[in-house]
C-alpha cells in the first residue's frame, strides 16, 4: 500500500541561543534569535523518508507561521527528501497557544487525505508537547505519541513508546498521528543533489480562509491560555565554592549535605 | 462544585510521588476555591490505592476499575475524565506533567472546549484568578499564565510542590464508565522493561546525580551510579556523555532530554552548557563538581567544588556511606 504521509514542522530558536519575549505581547520574540528546523521535528521528517521508501507514496511537509524562516524549514525537509510543502501564513494566527496552533494544524492536514501524519512529539523551545494530542484530537484520530521504531503493515501502525523503564509495544489503525521521539533515529543530511532538487519542488501557501480558520479560535485572542507576567528568575544561589588543593572537599560537601538534610 | 481534581498516577493501585504532590497541591487549592480535593482513580487496584490517597488528604474519591486504561492507550482515561468534568464542572483538574498525563490533559480539553497548561512549577488562586508559573527558555525567565475559563486542566512537573501527609477520610464513589469502541482504538500489546535497577526515573526523583563528559569513558559512570545509589538518586547524563553512547538517552537532562527540578541536583563532570542548564537550572539545589573552576556550571551552584571527579566522588561516596551508618 502506497502510503500519503504528513509531516508538521516548526522553526525553533537555535537551541544553543538565548531568547527573550517580545515585551510588547508576551510572544517569543523569533526575530531576535537564529531559527532552525525543530530537531525533533527533523526526525520526524527522517522516519517518514523512512516509511516511503519502505512503502512508496508521497510525503508533504506542512508548517505555520510568518513569512520568513518558516519558509525555510519546509524547504529544509524538501531538502532532505520530502515532496511538497503546505505553508499556512495569516497574520490572524499571531500569538496562538499550542492548542489553537493544533486547531490550525489540523484545518490544513483535513484537507488532504493522509494515512499518516507524523510531527516531533515536542519542541525544543516551548516543550509543551501539546501540539500531537491536539491534532489527533481534532481530527478525531488515533495518536501515538513520543514512540519510535514506527512500522506500517496491513492498514495499521505499531511503534515503540518510550517508558520510565523501557518502552510500551502499541498498534493501531491508520490514519493515525504520529509524534516522533528525540533520538528515533539519526536524520541524513541534505544531499547537494537534494537541495538543488528542493529548489523546484512546490510549496503552497495558504491563508486562514483558504483552510475556512474559524478566527475565533486561533491567535492571541482566540487562545486558552494568557501570559500575565514574565521576567527573569531571580536565581541566586549561594555559590559556595571550594577549591580541593587540600584534599578535604568531599568532608566540606558531605558537611553541606547534611545541613541541608540530604543525609 | 468548586472541587480540584487530581488524575492519580498509578500502577495496579500503587500511586508515584507525582500523585502525592498533586494531592497536596490541590488541598491548598481547594480551600481557597472553597471544594474538596478529589481523586479520580481509574485502573485496577483500587483496594492498594485507597488508604494511600487518604493519607495524602484526599476527602473523595471517584473510581473507575476497568482494564481498559490499562489495555489501551490514553483514550479511556480521556473518555471518561471528559464525561465527568461535563456532569460535574468542577474547578480544576491537576494532571501530572509527563508524556501521558500531559497527552490525556490535552485531549480531554480538546474534547471539552477548556484551556490547558503544561508544564506548571506552581498553581496558585491569586484574588480570585487562576494564576500558573511556567519556566521559559530552560529556566532563565518565569511566566505567570492564566486561562481564560474553567474548570482549568493544569499538569504540574514532578517535584513542583512537596507532598505532605494529612490523612483524611475518603468516601468514594463507583463511576460506571462504558469505554467506546473509538477509546480502544490504540492498544498496548507489550510492556518492555529494561532496566532492571532500583533506581528512581530521572523525571520525578528528589535527587538526580548526572554524569558528563569530564568522566572521560563510560565504565566511569559506575562512580556516578555509586553515588547515586548512597544517596538514593536517580543517574542523569548530559548530552555529550549520551551523544558519545555512554548512557542511555532516557537519563539525558536537558534542552533535548528530560527538563528536571529535583531537590538536589549533583552534576559531576558537567562543564554547564546552555543546552544542560536549561534542563536542570530549576532544581532545589544545585551541586557541582568539575576540574575547570572556569566551567559555567560554577555560576548557578548553591556549592561548587573545584577538582579530580575521580579522587572527590569515591571519597564522598564513603563519607556519606559512614555518616549513613550513624556517623
Amino acid at each position: 500500500m502506497s502510503l500519503n504521509i504528513a509531516v508538521c514542522v516548526k522553526r525553533v530558536p537555535d537551541t544553543a541561543a538565548e531568547k527573550k519575549l517580545d515585551p510588547t505581547d508576551q510572544t517569543l520574540d523569533r526575530e531576535s534569535v537564529e531559527t532552525i528546523l525543530n530537531p525533533v521535528d527533523e526526525m520526524a521528517v527522517e522516519e517518514a523518508l523512512k516509511l516511503k521508501e519502505a512503502h512508496s507514496g508521497e510525503v508533504t511537509i506542512i508548517s505555520m507561521g510568518p513569512e520568513g524562516a518558516q519558509p525555510q524549514a519546509i524547504r529544509k525537509a524538501l531538502s532532505m527528501g520530502a515532496d511538497k510543502g503546505v505553508h499556512l501564513n495569516d497574520p490572524a494566527l499571531h500569538g496562538s497557544d499550542a492548542q489553537a496552533v493544533a486547531y490550525a494544524l489540523a484545518q490544513v492536514v483535513a484537507k488532504g487525505s493522509y494515512d499518516i501524519i507524523l510531527c516531533g512529539a515536542e519542541s525544543t523551545d516551548a516543550r509543551t508537547s501539546l501540539v500531537p494530542p491536539a491534532l489527533a484530537e481534532n481530527l478525531k484520530l488515533p495518536n501515538l505519541n513520543f514512540v519510535k521504531n514506527v512500522e506500517v503493515a496491513d492498514g495499521r501502525v505499531s511503534a515503540h513508546r518510550e517508558t520510565d523503564r523501557g518502552y510500551d509495544v502499541i498498534e493501531g489503525p491508520l490514519p493515525a498521528v504520529v509524534g516522533i521521539v528525540w533520538g528515533a533515529n539519526e536524520p541524513r543530511y541534505p544531499s547537494f543533489k537534494g537541495i538543488m532538487a528542493s529548489k523546484n519542488k512546490p510549496v503552497e501557501t495558504l491563508s486562514a480562509a483558504d483552510v475556512g480558520l474559524d478566527l475565533a479560535k486561533v491567535g492571541l485572542a482566540g487562545s486558552q491560555t494568557q501570559v500575565v507576567a514574565s521576567g527573569a528568575r531571580s536565581s541566586e544561589r549561594a555559590r559556595n565554592i571550594v577549591d580541593n588543593k587540600d584534599g578535604d572537599a568531599h568532608v566540606k560537601l558531605a558537611d553541606f549535605l547534611q545541613q541541608q538534610k540530604f543525609i | 462544585m468548586p472541587d480540584v481534581w487530581v488524575l492519580i498516577d498509578h500502577e495496579q493501585g500503587v500511586t508515584s510521588k507525582v500523585s502525592h504532590q498533586l494531592l497536596t497541591a490541590a488541598r491548598g487549592l481547594a480551600a481557597k476555591a472553597g471544594g474538596e480535593a478529589v481523586a479520580i482513580f481509574l485502573g485496577s487496584g483500587w483496594a492498594t490505592a485507597k488508604d494511600r490517597i487518604a493519607k495524602y488528604g484526599a476527602t473523595k474519591a471517584l473510581v473507575s476499575e476497568s482494564t481498559d486504561y490499562e489495555d489501551f492507550l490514553s483514550s479511556p482515561s480521556v473518555e471518561t475524565v471528559s464525561a465527568l468534568i461535563a456532569e460535574r464542572s468542577p474547578w480544576g483538574v491537576l494532571f501530572p506533567s509527563s508524556p501521558s498525563g500531559k497527552e490525556i490533559a490535552t485531549r480531554v480539553a480538546v474534547r471539552s472546549g477548556l484551556g490547558v497548561l503544561a508544564d506548571s512549577t506552581n498553581v496558585d488562586i491569586a484574588e480570585g484568578k487562576l494564576s500558573c508559573e511556567y519556566s521559559a527558555f530552560g529556566g532563565s525567565t518565569l511566566v505567570t499564565k492564566t486561562l481564560k475559563s474553567g474548570p482549568f486542566l493544569i499538569c504540574v512537573k514532578p517535584n513542583a510542590f512537596v507532598a505532605e501527609e494529612s490523612a483524611a477520610d475518603v468516601s468514594e464513589e463507583k463511576i460506571e464508565a462504558s469505554i467506546s469502541d473509538d477509546a480502544k482504538r490504540v492498544v498496548i500489546k507489550e510492556r518492555v522493561q529494561k532496566e532492571a535497577g532500583g533506581r528512581p526515573a530521572v523525571d520525578s526523583a528528589a535527587i538526580i546525580v548526572s554524569g558528563g563528559r569530564g568522566l572521560a569513558e563510560p565504565a566511569n559512570f559506575s562512580l556516578v551510579e555509586g553515588l547515586a545509589d548512597e544517596i538514593g538518586a536517580a543517574v542523569g547524563a548530559s548530552r555529550a556523555a549520551v551523544d558519545a553512547g555512554w548512557y542511555p538517552h532516557a537519563h539525558q537532562v536537558g534542552q533535548t532530554g528530560k527538563t528536571v527540578s529535583p531537590q538536589l541536583y549533583i552534576a559531576v563532570g558537567i562543564s554547564g552548557a546552555i543546552q544542560h542548564r536549561a534542563g536542570m537550572q530549576t532544581s532545589k539545589t544545585i551541586v557541582a563538581i568539575n576540574k575547570d573552576a572556569e566551567a559555567p556550571i560554577f555560576s548557578m551552584v548553591d556549592f561548587g567544588v573545584v577538582g579530580d571527579l575521580f579522587d572527590i566522588v569515591p571519597k564522598l561516596t564513603e563519607e556519606i556511606k559512614r555518616r549513613k551508618g550513624g556517623g
